[in-house]
């Protein structure tokens, strides 16, 4: 036992998988530290807000402008805001319509940062709406009024005034310089999602990591279900042979002819969406995974049963339930451990493949990592580009089970020496 | 019985069959035996010739696929894991290979006091058990103190032979079962695994029935020796008449493939 330890540890596989589910379990631990918010806790109204740090408007503008809190920062403001508005898409279009209407030479005007007061200028002196703009289809001729309706804006945005309702009209409360900054830190109201938000406007990480918790959660159950069954009937079918084992490989039979899956479909489909729990899933998911344990154990207790210890043991005379325990189970151990292992991992990914289906637990109030992968789908964040709906979901499912697999691997290597290179 | 004495297991028509169809083997042929009590009885064969399969079809451990036995004149009747359990209180094995024979995952101490246990031992205080085991490692010059607390593996092959004579010596069955019991092990701790084994038998009165592919052991040591062909007993008689007066050809060449059985194994010698 401790030789198998001290193999493992020089397993370089088993290391790598053993370590990346440490890290996963210690963040499902101890982000919740941290976090304590429901994580199905709708934050926003509205679906998909970009990752970032989203600060209170009102806020900022009210701290800034009526509190000591203002800074006035000698940053060529008017210009570098200017820059980081105007896009190079619409400075290139602004350039190409001065060339082509506005007489302006080709290569007179660049769209550089250094240009866009100059550019500027020349646009508002030269553009001219009324134009026929020859050879422009009118979607383009569109866009350069909004353009250039923006522009006005952007050169009016210098002094603002604040003001309230007050009891007759507009009250003004303050005024907000050009170059008025606030601190981000000083603002009272914000929240960073690192990973943005979803459909609902709950905060994908903490639903994340909530997910990946129950999904753990889920696998073990399926994983301790499906290895307990297995191994249960794979023993005695191995052990005991004839009449006991006919008839429990011809029900392993006819679980493995049916794809498990297809079975896994039509059990959680008349169970009923109301009854389908977290719990209720997994066990279902470990119902129908068992049949390749049993009929793995069962073949390796087939090969052990006529060993000489186990004969030894019967002219000992001692019960069959303990050779199967004390003679058996030993020789067959390593064995459901590296099982137990991939059908964590197995339940994991049967789970998703079910929500996506919208036949995983129907429940509004955990998250799983198939249930957040549905979501995404139903609310079709593939099609509008919101990559952080349903990326870090599909890469926490690949990494646990890329983990598992490569502690599966590890094991293999340690119990079969044969197999290690 | 032409010597008076009881014949306590007899086989008739004893058959064996592995496999079906095109990869039939027929491991053992429609043999007959009768051991008689207190005898030493060798069976010698060559590598593949069914001694083992007959072994384990006497001890029960598989099923014959034709014939019947015969326990203490009664046919032996071993249906049911309960009636084996039975049988195994009369009968008890060394297995050929040692090494396979332990359970790796169990210290040697339950090995023993098992025994203990099943020969009726099992209220003794805890004392007279360690007694016991004592005693028994002592009988095959073991040390019982340098085996508690260990693991099979960390024997030699031929301290775990000598374990098992141990385990005989505590079970005192009628029947024990050797099946080359010194394969594994040099020339002169052979020799005193055999003395001990002949021992035992003198002390208990116990039937012991010896598989070796050595004839010069065979006659060394046995009362009775069977010789075993393709599955079949080309041969059966006294240690003398079949060893000095061999009839089959096969007896005839497994003699003379002992380099100078004649010279070496001095009749004179042999009590
Ligand atoms: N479980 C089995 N299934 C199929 N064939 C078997 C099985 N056990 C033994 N045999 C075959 O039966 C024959 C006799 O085997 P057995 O082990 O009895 O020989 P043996 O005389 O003990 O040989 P050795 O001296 O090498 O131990 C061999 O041809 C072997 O291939
Ligand atoms: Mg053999």
């Amino acid at each position: 036992m401790k030789n198998t330890i001290k193999q493992l540890r020089h397993s370089s596989q088993f290391m790598v998988g053993f370590v990346i589910l440490v890290a996963i379990l210690l963040l499902i631990i101890i982000y919740p530290i941290f976090v304590t918010a429901d994580p199905l806790e709708m934050v926003g109204r509205g679906t998909f807000f970009k990752p970032g740090t989203y600060v209170s408007v009102v806020d900022a503008v009210t701290d800034g402008a009526s509190t000591q809190k203002s800074y006035t920062l000698n940053l060529d403001t008017s210009a570098s805001r200017l820059n980081a508005r105007l896009s190079m898409e619409d400075r290139e279009a602004m350039v190409d319509w001065l060339v082509r209407f506005g007489g302006v030479a080709e290569g007179g005007i660049s769209t550089s940062d250094d240009d866009v007061p100059a550019l500027l200028e020349l646009w508002s002196e030269k553009y001219d709406s009324t134009n026929p703009q020859k050879g422009l289809i009118a979607a383009k001729k569109k866009y350069y009024v909004r353009l250039d309706k923006s522009l006005k804006e952007l050169n009016n945005s210098t002094d603002m005034i604040l003001a309230a309702q007050g009891e007759d009209g507009l009250e003004q409360t303050g005024t907000i310089a050009d170059d008025s900054y606030v601190n981000v830190k000083d603002i009272a109201n914000q929240r960073t999602f690192i990973l943005g938000t979803d459909n609902f406007g709950r905060d994908v990480l903490t639903e994340l990591v909530a997910a990946t918790k129950t999904s753990i959660i889920i696998g073990l159950i399926a994983g301790v279900v499906a290895t307990a069954i297995g191994l249960f009937l794979g023993l005695f079918a191995g052990f005991i042979g004839g009449v006991v084992d006919d008839f429990i490989m011809f029900v392993t039979n006819l679980f493995t002819v049916i794809p498990s899956f297809v079975i896994l479909i039509l059990i959680s489909y008349s169970v009923g969406a109301s009854a389908r729990g977290v719990t209720m899933v997994a066990v279902i998911i470990g119902l129908t995974s068992w049949p390749w344990t049993t009929r793995s154990v069962r073949s390796q207790v087939i090969s052990l049963r006529n060993r000489d210890h186990v004969n030894m043991s019967k002219l000992s005379g001692h019960s069959v339930i303990r050779i199967i325990l004390v003679d058996i189970l030993p020789y067959v151990a390593s064995y459901v451990v590296m099982a137990f292992i991939l059908q964590i991992s197995s339940g994991i990914l049967a789970e998703a493949q079910l929500s996506m289906l919208g036949l995983g637990p129907a429940t509004t109030t955990t998250a799983t990592l198939g249930l957040m992968m549905n979501w995404a789908m139903t609310y079709t964040a593939h099609l509008n580009g919101s990559w952080w709906a349903y990326f870090p979901v599909i890469l926490t499912i690949a990494l646990i089970s890329f983990s598992l697999n490569l502690m599966n691997t590890g094991l293999d290597q340690v119990f079969n020496p044969t197999l290690r290179d | 019985m032409s010597d008076g004495k009881m014949a306590i297991l007899n086989g008739k028509g004893v058959t064996k069959v592995f496999g079906l169809g095109d990869k039939k083997t027929v491991a053992v042929d429609h043999v007959d035996f009768s051991f008689k009590k207190g005898e030493i009885i060798s069976i010698v064969g060559e590598s593949g010739s069914g001694k083992t399969t007959l072994f384990k079809m006497i001890l029960g451990l598989i099923n014959m696929t034709e014939g019947e036995m015969f326990f203490q004149e009664k046919p032996r009747d071993i249906k049911g894991y309960a009636k084996k359990r039975e049988y195994w209180k009369n009968i008890q094995a060394i297995f050929q290979d040692p090494f396979s024979s332990f359970n790796m995952f169990t210290k040697i101490d339950s090995v023993l006091l098992d025994c203990i246990n099943l020969s009726g031992g099992k209220n003794l205080s805890k004392k007279e058990k360690d007694e016991k085991m004592t005693e028994a490692c002592s009988f095959v010059n073991l040390k019982y103190a340098e085996l508690t607390n260990k693991y099979p593996f960390e024997l030699s092959g031929g301290q775990m032979q000598r374990l098992m004579i141990a385990r005989i010596f505590l079970l005192k069955p009628r029947i024990l079962m050797a099946d080359e019991p010194t394969s594994m092990i040099d020339a002169c701790s052979r020799a005193t695994i055999l003395d001990m084994l002949l021992k035992l038998r003198d002390e208990t009165d116990m039937t012991v029935v010896f598989i070796t592919h050595d004839i010069g052991l065979a006659y060394y040591i046995s009362d009775t020796v069977y010789i075993m062909e393709h599955g079949k007993f080309v041969e059966h008689g006294s240690a003398e008449e079949v060893i000095i007066n061999p009839q089959a050809a096969y007896t005839k060449r497994l003699i003379s493939d002992v380099p100078k059985i004649h010279e070496e194994w001095d009749l004179s010698t042999v009590s």
